[in-house]
């Protein structure tokens, strides 16, 4: 009855337009929809980058856009991997890196393992620890100038209050020693939310059976946390690693924005150097080609990275 | 893996609990310091806002505000005097300084770019992630993992590094500086976060659904339409939050390819200088104008976005 009734519809349906509609196969559909995804981002991502491929191997300067472009071959590369400023740059983001992650990770852990106690209203105070990390770092960050300014700013008067340092002494951005620690601070204040809420993740997926059969084993608290919690909140940790290290691989914001890499090059992080070279000196060729280092560079260490944690997720 | 059922801990002793939340109180309060002194400062004065010490308690004033919605010119007394009466709050402010109101500052005019590139870009990212991951989650499609991995892997590189060769694209076909080039832009960043966010979210929908509505005469696509997508609404918006922070705050790119028209909020408020130096209450004002929206977004939206982080986290 009921299918008879369809029947009749389809016959009623004029013919063209019910193959029109009917007609779009499984296939078809599958490409319709993902066909404008992945053109845009051949579009947007990938020809740019085959373009900066071109680009990195020729001398061509975008402010001369009517010179006449020359193929150098493997120069570029050469006078990178060779150009000491470059380096000086690399160990810059290395420093910037190793210790944003060192306590960001420390921190972030310890916070979530305290908010795992359960103690009353700690949904409420999570939800402000995580404010920091919803913020634009950009915005954000060029406030903090003013916190760090000598005397006037809050944070260095706060510095010289508990330490007796003279206020106008308390040089956070200016000073050559304190410039990258100042930027380390804004950027693990702003981030280790990041990675305490990764850890806490973790922590709540390690069920509850495997600490009550320790409990019956008489193991002691430090015992528990170091055979079982730690172990098992290990992946989610080596997650919130990767994620933040690919992050401050590529920052560029906060530091453009706090010290624009100065005094001097002090804080001049490998993004900072290509901004320098692509978007003042203008040597497109070069930069593209520093580029393309610094994109082999993240994708290397980042696979390297996702096979350990792999290997660790296995265990 | 829901943030609020598990027990990860067999009943923590009440000292425990007092001391952890101590601590978690402290750490809370005192990050959350910087914003608040934000806030302050833009309702203090400009000779409050750099007084030393530094001012906790003061005379509340808005003239951080008129300064960030105004420009002005200093002006003789005389000339002042001259002037009828002061119409308005600011008029008044600005006149005690010897300064005359001459227009509106750029600061309205970047913020409402803000609102359309943040929210066109989401949209789109949104609407083009929902096909995309339906596509991805139902059919199959070849090289599926592949694509989905090169979708991904679009997010390694440094924004200064995709800036160089979209800085040039974007010349040539005359889309810098322009809200369209913007929005393509942050779409494409986007895009590949709300791919994998939403076929996640579409995995979990059974695909019986569908299959009963073909059976009763709907096509694959009115299938789509009418079943699949009510399912996924609470997974569309929580990857509309995301794609709309990110959008929000972005400032690399913003930075390196507007510069007038299609500026956004990001690399302007920096820019925002007063009299010798930076105009720390003005710039105080745009940044809490600027960060509200996304405040109330946090607070209202946690749950989501806890779901969101750690979902992302989860999966990969």
């Amino acid at each position: 009855m009921l299918n008879r009734t369809a029947d009749n519809v389809a016959r009623a349906t004029p013919e063209p337009l019910a193959k029109k509609i009917r007609g779009i196969s499984d296939k078809g559909l599958a490409w319709l929809f993902i066909s404008p995804t992945i053109l845009l981002l051949l579009a947007i991502n990938i020809f740019p980058l085959f373009w900066a491929i071109y680009l990195s191997f020729t001398n061509y300067r975008a402010n001369r856009p009517n010179e006449v472009v020359k193929n150098l071959g493997l120069a570029n590369y050469q006078r990178i991997l060779g150009d000491h400023d470059i380096w000086i740059a690399m160990q810059t983001t290395a420093h910037f890196v190793f210790w944003t992650i060192l306590l960001q990770t420390v921190i972030g852990f310890t916070l979530a393992w305290l908010i795992d106690r359960k103690f009353r209203g700690h949904a409420f105070w999570t939800t402000i620890i995580l404010v920091p990390m919803m913020l634009s770092p950009a915005v954000v960050g060029n406030f903090w100038r003013f916190l760090y300014e000598p005397q006037i700013g809050l944070f260095s008067y706060v510095i010289s209050f508990v330490t007796g340092i003279p206020p106008t002494n308390v040089q956070m951005l200016s000073s050559v020693e304190l410039a990258p620690w100042a930027i380390i601070i804004v950027d693990t204040w702003m981030w280790t939310p990041y990675v305490m809420l990764i850890c806490l993740a973790g922590l709540r997926s390690i069920p509850e059976y495997i600490y009550e059969a320790a409990e019956v084993d008489r193991a002691s608290n430090w015992r528990q946390f170091w055979s079982i919690t730690l172990p098992m909140a290990l992946p989610f940790i080596m997650l919130a690693v990767l994620f933040r290290g690919i992050e401050n691989f590529k920052m560029f914001d906060m530091v453009n924005l706090l010290t624009g890499g100065g005094p001097g090059s002090t804080t001049e992080v490998a993004s900072i150097t290509l901004k320098r070279q692509a978007f003042e000196s203008w040597r497109t060729g070069y930069s593209s080609a520093f580029a393309i280092i610094l994109f082999v560079a993240v994708f290397g260490l980042a696979n390297i990275y996702v096979k350990a944690l792999n290997k660790v997720k296995q265990r | 893996m829901s943030l609020t059922t598990a027990h990860s801990v067999v009943a923590p002793s009440s000292n425990a609990k007092l001391i952890a939340g101590t601590i978690i109180v402290a750490y809370a309060l005192i990050s959350i310091v910087p914003l608040l002194w934000i806030f302050a400062t833009s309702f203090k004065t400009p000779p409050d806002s750099i007084a030393y010490p530094p001012k906790i308690v003061f005379q509340p004033s808005i003239e951080g505000y008129c300064n960030l919605f105004t420009t002005r010119t200093r002006q003789t007394p005389e000339y002042i005097n001259s002037l009828g009466p002061a119409t308005g709050f600011c008029d008044e402010t600005v006149r005690k300084r010897n300064m005359v109101i001459a227009g509106p500052s750029n600061f309205l005019p970047r913020f409402v770019n803000s609102l359309i590139i943040a929210f066109g870009s989401t949209f789109c990212a949104v609407f083009l992630g929902t096909l995309s991951a339906y596509g991805f989650s139902r059919f199959k499609v070849p090289l599926a993992d592949d694509l989905l991995f090169f979708i991904l892997s679009t997010r390694f590189m440094p924004p200064i590094a995709v800036a160089i060769p979209i800085y040039l694209m974007y010349r040539e076909l005359g889309l810098s500086d322009t809200a369209l080039g913007m929005i393509l832009l942050y779409t494409a960043v986007n895009v590949s976060l709300a791919v994998w966010l939403l076929k996640g979210f579409i995995d979990e929908i059974p695909r019986e659904y569908e299959e009963a509505a073909m059976i009763d005469g709907y096509t694959r696509l009115q299938a789509f339409w009418r079943t699949v997508l009510p399912q996924a609404t609470t997974g569309i918006a929580a990857t509309a939050i995301f794609c709309l922070i990110f959008a929000w705050n972005e400032y690399a790119f913003a930075a390196l390819l507007t510069s007038g028209t299609a500026q956004t909020a990001p690399p302007f408020i920096p820019t925002i200088i007063g009299e010798g130096g930076q105009d720390w209450p003005a710039v105080a004002a745009g940044t809490t104008i600027f960060l509200v929206p996304i405040l109330v977004f946090t607070i209202l939206l946690r749950k989501q976005l806890l779901r969101g982080i750690t979902f992302g986290a989860v999966r990969k």
